[in-house]
């Protein structure tokens, strides 16, 4: 699916976006751009405003103050447009155990409002392309955690969304499982489609083509990785989110 | 047009809910089996003692005598005099619709009888679709003929020259199961539609699912008529299997007009289905969703006269017992069911009701939407 006729180039664009609940900021002035086909890796220790800025961009949430655009529709006003063009992953899948592989498939594509012929074939085709097809008949309760990851990716971009948000979508996934995802990630974006991941993996954040760094709601930094690497003097990515991680915690006390 | 029904979201959700209560034993079997257990169950009524039941005068002779006979049944204290009727047509209507549970009738030779020493005959008539309150209204006819009985005698006059005679209308064999298994109706619907919707929408959060869907396109009355409609289903499969096997096993008469029974139960499931839609709001677990559901339960048993008439409780308990959706509806239940009015009779029962079905409705599809946001 192609966007809009004047091509555009960011595909998220937030200005000074933010979300309190109660006395907590969990993000703080958010100026944030991604570019069409891009991997876009969002880092930062668990707080520090991560999901719930992807939340606010998938608009499951609405800000409490700022802009944002998601695939060049407005969170606030287009909401419901948005989703039709949005995948996403949860860091608990959201599927259905007790429907097959093929079935949850195919009831999130028909919720994107795919049906008939076309949905039997979004299904057949989007099982095959993620290795999926020998498994279809199985309930997703009986898929181990790397499956049932697959399956989620599955659920996520079977209606070919523009843009695709992955939280941690490789929490408890075993090594081989991780590649293969990634693998799938590359091959999205080879076909256009944007893609915005958080991860606690150094090495998935080294994959991605840039990098944001988040703490405590606040954006660190944001570049390539050896934009990045530079402007923290570390030798690799761990350091830095280390070092940020200590300069977290020595704020706090 | 067609087109647009094809789009509605509501399609694959329903379509997912079917294929999953396929696959759910436990619902199934909740559905079926906890029906017919209950009726078992709950077919052994309690007994208790009733006072004080609305008694109707039918005064046709009306002469000192009638007026000393109304008098001394007053005095047993099992009946409350509410009004007197002109024509057995007022009397047969305001019984059937449950305004009275008890009748006197004098005919007009009464005392014209018991002067010439002839046997004089009285009626009392008696709502036995309530076997509790009925009982007590036998006891106190046959208590009344017999002082008044007395009080002849002692003025002089031969005996026996009253004759009470009893009628009791709708139940005549006076069986409790009678009376109960309308009532099992309600209660098994007020509990299983609570629980299963709070517990499958709860279910949902639990999975992280509900949050998935919302960043679906899926729109909110598509989600939540997908949710509800499977069970709306449940809780008429329900209500036909608990009917059936009353009339089977207890000969439960089926009076009225089921047609007009199953439309006001309508009312009545959403609005126990929106209660359950507002429970899962309230709670983070299906352990908390159940608790909370049984919570509810146990007012509706004790409070809207299913068990327990409420003519003989606190004014307090009967207040309380007025905020329950469900003592309407046994009253429609019981009134259709056994006494075999139409929903004529009932209007203020079901309207009622479908001010509850409204208000329950908007109140939880607000909150609902709130903790999806």
């Amino acid at each position: 699916m192609s966007g809009p006729a004047p091509a555009r180039e960011f595909d998220v664009v937030t200005r000074g976006l933010r979300k309190v609940f109660g006395n907590l900021v969990a993000v703080d002035g958010l100026d944030l751009t991604i570019r069409r086909g891009e991997v876009f890796g969002l880092l930062g220790p668990n707080g520090s405003g991560k999901t719930t800025t992807i939340r606010m961009l998938c608009g499951l949430m609405m800000p409490t103050a700022g802009d944002a655009t998601v695939v060049g529709l407005d969170v606030r006003k287009q909401s419901e447009a948005i989703r039709r063009r949005i995948g996403y992953m949860s860091q608990r899948f959201g599927l259905y155990e007790d429907l097959t592989v093929a079935e949850n498939l195919r009831f999130y594509a028909s919720v994107y409002g795919l049906h008939g012929a076309e949905l039997a074939a979004r299904v057949k085709e989007t099982l095959a392309d993620l290795g999926l097809t020998g498994r279809s008949g199985q309930l997703a309760a009986a898929l181990s955690g790397g499956w049932k990851q697959r399956l989620a990716l599955a659920c996520a971009i079977a209606h070919r969304p523009d843009l695709v948000f992955l939280d941690e979508p490789t929490a408890g996934v075993d090594p081989a499982s991780r590649r293969l995802l990634w693998r799938w990630i590359y091959s999205l974006a080879e076909r256009g489609t944007t893609i915005l991941v958080t991860t606690h993996y150094m090495d998935e954040a080294e994959r991605c083509q840039r990098l944001a760094f988040l703490s405590r709601g606040h954006l660190i930094a944001v570049g390539s990785k050896d934009e990045i690497l530079a402007h923290f003097h570390q030798p690799t990515i761990e350091d830095v989110f280390i070092e940020l991680q200590r300069r977290d915690e020595g704020a706090v006390v | 047009m067609l087109r647009r029904i094809r789009d509605w979201t509501l399609w694959p959700m329903l379509w997912k809910e079917f294929i999953q209560l396929r696959r759910d034993r436990f619902t199934i079997a909740m559905m079926t089996g906890i029906p017919a257990v209950q009726l078992l169950l709950f077919g052994f009524a309690i007994q208790t003692e009733v006072r004080h039941i609305r008694t109707l005068v039918l005064d046709e002779s009306k002469t000192p005598e009638s007026r000393a006979l109304v008098q001394v049944m007053t005095n047993t204290g099992n009946f409350d005099i509410v009004g007197t009727v002109a024509s057995r047509a007022e009397l047969a209507d305001l019984i059937g619709r449950g305004k009275a549970g008890a009748a006197v009738v004098i005919p007009p030779g009464f005392m014209a009888d018991l002067r010439r020493g002839r046997s004089a005959q009285a009626q009392v008539i008696v709502d036995a679709a309530d076997p509790m309150a009925s009982n007590a209204a036998m006891a106190g006819a046959a208590q009344a003929a017999q002082a008044r009985l007395l009080e002849l005698t002692g003025q002089g006059r031969k005996a026996p020259l009253l004759d009470v005679r009893i009628r009791p209308w709708y139940n005549p064999g006076v069986r409790s199961a009678v009376y109960i298994v309308p009532g099992i109706v309600g209660v098994l619907l007020s509990m299983t539609m609570v629980m299963i919707t709070s517990m499958a929408v709860v279910r949902e959060r639990e999975r992280g699912t509900l949050e998935q869907l919302v960043v679906t396109p899926i729109n909110k009355t598509g989600l939540m008529l997908g949710k509800l409609i499977p069970f709306l289903v449940i809780g008429y499969v329900q209500m036909t299997i608990i009917l059936f096997l009353g009339r089977v096993v207890f000969d439960v008469p089926l009076r009225g007009n089921l047609g007009a029974l199953y439309a006001v139960t309508l009312a009545f499931i959403v609005a126990n289905l929106a209660l359950g839609l507002l429970v899962s709001t309230a709670v983070k677990t299906q352990t908390q969703a159940m608790q909370l559901s049984f919570f509810f339960l146990l007012p509706n048993i004790l409070l809207s006269g299913f068990m327990f008439p409420r003519e003989a409780m606190p004014a307090a308990a009967q207040w309380l017992g007025a905020v329950l959706p469900l003592t309407y509806y046994l009253r429609i239940l019981r009134g259709i069911l056994l006494r075999g009015v139409g929903p004529t009779q009932l209007w203020a029962e079901s309207l009622l009701l479908l001010g509850f079905a409204l208000v329950l409705v908007l109140l939880s599809v607000r909150r609902f939407s709130k903790t999806i946001e």
